[in-house]
């Protein structure tokens, strides 16, 4: 010790020694928060920035792109003079119909879990398999769909004939396939609410259970009034990850229809993808611009999560 | 416990509840049961339209034998594990660090930089897709593993910075004062007290993100391109488009594919449904 500290001038060692509990979360932040800065933060201004440009994507924004203001917002939205982005509209209808259908994994999810919540020889490996859907890629989770949804030879519409229903072509019919990669992602989100409500069914206070049950409680009434209530950080948290999953919901969609028949299941996610990325796009500053809807519609949910943990934090101070 | 527990009832109804209980699981898992009986089928069945009959003969080591040594599923499998791998080391080591920093100390900021974690990690993909396609261009790291790891450790830091500083906010505060009232440095507080009661805490990122990032498909699209760094995730539809309508060698390999995260969960069930349950009870 004595060595080593001889090369440094003690005034500065006595500094930090002074300054150690204030420094030292600084040094612990800087390399996570610098990447985060680098990678997440700085990326959605620039993202905000190129919405104000005409960019083909080659070379720099500053120099190939031509800066247009608002022109591409209002291109989206038909403003001043220019028609209305028809697949805009389109892909924007259908992440709110995506947004509320995925809400009901919230209610499925609890459905399952009071269905397995029993304690039956086995039934852990039950619970593990009917939470399996949630561990698998949402790629498989798109093919094995779009197998299982497959014009006369696929499983449902062998199922369906047996109840003597003619052959559908789910994801080739331009007003239910957005239904029905919906309910593919349904599969997964509902698992993933299962497992939170199976969490939190198993912290039920037993004694509040007990007592309403010697009040008469019971069924629908001793669910609505004692138990979901306990379960508020759980149907909290299923809502916070559905609605992010809803709103996300990209994979599928590229895997199942490509967007397709004629556009119909095009998501913002999606369409700000073709409108950039693929051989269709190019067009970044106006795909960013789609972002930036895509964005500030998730920001409304992100306030509302930031508020109610903080609320929380406050409760624990 | 709600609701009222079966034994509590009549043999017939539990009886049948424990009958049901196979039939409900068979009707959830359907979609990915036919998968798996495609996946053992001979590609005659397909052009004979057997396609739900039962299999004229048993292909399995085929179909799979098939996937693995003649296909690129391989090459792409391997990708994914470079890839995610050393993303799960990364992101555990940076959020070990901000959670620390985050949950033990008090300073302005403090719950700000926080909050700016839990938003960043809510924020849609395709506002970050092309401002990091061009910063990984730049960097010469289009089309590498490194480029995915990168951006992955940064994206994941979010996720896991929030589930690392609540663990450390219910860690027992009075150890820490304990080891300052003796004098330890800071780091070493971290080092020798914190990081080694964070073992569960540790374990339970590790799966998750492991999972997350060997199913992401979206950044491996916009991030890297062909065989040499593609993920699995990406790759499967390569492979599907070179075996176009060869459904017993599609459901072959999505099966591959998908069979990693899905050891991950039954190997380590009890930290994976801890990480992601976290805050489901108060």
């Amino acid at each position: 010790m004595t060595a080593s500290s001889d090369s440094h001038s003690p005034a500065q060692r006595g500094w930090y020694k002074r300054n150690e509990i204030a420094i030292t979360p600084w040094l612990f932040l800087a390399p996570g928060v610098i990447f985060f800065f680098i990678y997440v933060v700085a990326p959605i201004w620039q993202s905000f920035g190129l919405s104000l440009y005409d960019w083909n994507g080659l070379g720099d924004v500053q120099t190939n792109g031509e800066y247009v203001g608002l022109e591409n917002y209002n291109k989206l939205f038909g403003l001043n003079g220019e028609r209305a982005d028809r697949n805009f509209g389109i892909s924007l209808s259908n992440n709110f119909k995506w947004l509320a259908l995925y809400l009901l994994a919230i209610p499925g999810g609890l459905f399952i879990a009071l269905f397995l919540n029993q304690t039956v020889p086995g039934i852990r490996l039950y619970k593990s398999l009917f939470f399996f859907p949630f561990v698998i890629s949402q790629v498989v989770v798109g093919l094995v769909f779009s197998w299982f949804y497959l014009p006369n030879v696929g499983l449902l519409n062998v199922i369906i004939g047996w109840f003597g229903m003619e052959s559908t072509n789910i994801l080739g019919d331009r007003t239910w396939a957005t239904y029905g990669i919906i309910a593919a992602g349904l599969w997964p989100q509902t698992a993933y609410c299962m497992i939170l409500y199976l969490t939190g069914l198993n912290a039920v206070d037993p004694e509040q259970v007990e007592a309403a049950r010697l009040d008469g409680a019971k069924g629908w009434k001793m669910l609505w009034y004692v138990i979901i209530p306990q379960l508020k950080p759980a149907t909290f948290i299923a809502f916070v990850v559905t609605v992010i999953g809803a709103l996300r919901s990209f994979d599928l969609v590229s895997i199942m229809t490509g967007g397709g028949p004629f556009g119909s299941t095009r998501v913002l996610s999606y369409y700000v993808f073709e409108k950039s990325l693929s051989e269709r796009g190019l067009q970044y500053g106006y795909a960013a611009a789609i972002a930036v809807v895509l964005f500030l519609i998730m920001l409304v949910f992100i306030s509302y999560f930031l508020w109610a943990m903080y609320q929380d934090e406050k409760g624990a101070r | 416990m709600f609701p009222t527990p079966i034994e509590k009832s009549s043999r017939a109804v539990q009886i049948s509840y424990q009958a049901f209980l196979p039939f409900a699981l068979i009707v959830w898992l359907l979609p990915l049961i036919a998968v798996m009986i495609f996946s053992i089928r001979p590609a005659v069945d397909f052009t004979n339209g057997n396609y739900w009959g039962w299999p004229s003969s048993f292909e399995g080591f085929t179909n799979y034998g098939k996937v693995f040594f003649e296909s690129a599923m391989p090459r792409y499998l391997m990708n994914s594990v470079l890839i995610t791998v050393p993303t799960v080391i990364g992101t555990v080591a940076l959020a070990c660090m901000t959670g620390f920093a985050l949950g033990v100390y008090k300073f302005k900021g403090n719950l700000l930089i926080f909050f700016m974690f839990i938003a960043g990690n809510f924020v849609p993909f395709q506002i970050l897709m092309v401002p990091v396609r061009d910063l990984t261009v730049e960097m010469g790291l289009y089309n590498t593993k490194t480029g995915l790891v990168l951006f992955h450790i940064a994206f994941q830091t979010g996720f896991a910075t929030l589930f690392m500083r609540n663990f450390i906010r219910a860690l027992p505060f009075p150890l820490i004062e304990a080891a300052r009232v003796e004098g330890v440095a800071e780091w070493r507080i971290f080092w020798y007290v914190v990081l080694p009661l964070m073992k569960p805490a540790i374990a339970a990122m590790a799966v998750l993100i492991f999972t997350f990032i060997w199913n992401d498909y979206f950044w491996a699209v916009v991030l890297t391109q062909g065989p040499e760094s593609q993920p699995v995730t990406a790759g499967i539809t390569s492979f599907n488009a070179q075996y176009r309508a060869a459904y017993h060698l599609m459901s072959a390999g999505s099966i591959v594919a998908a069979l990693p995260p899905v050891a991950m969960f039954f190997l380590m069930q009890k930290h994976f449904i801890a990480g992601l349950t976290l805050g489901a009870v108060k």
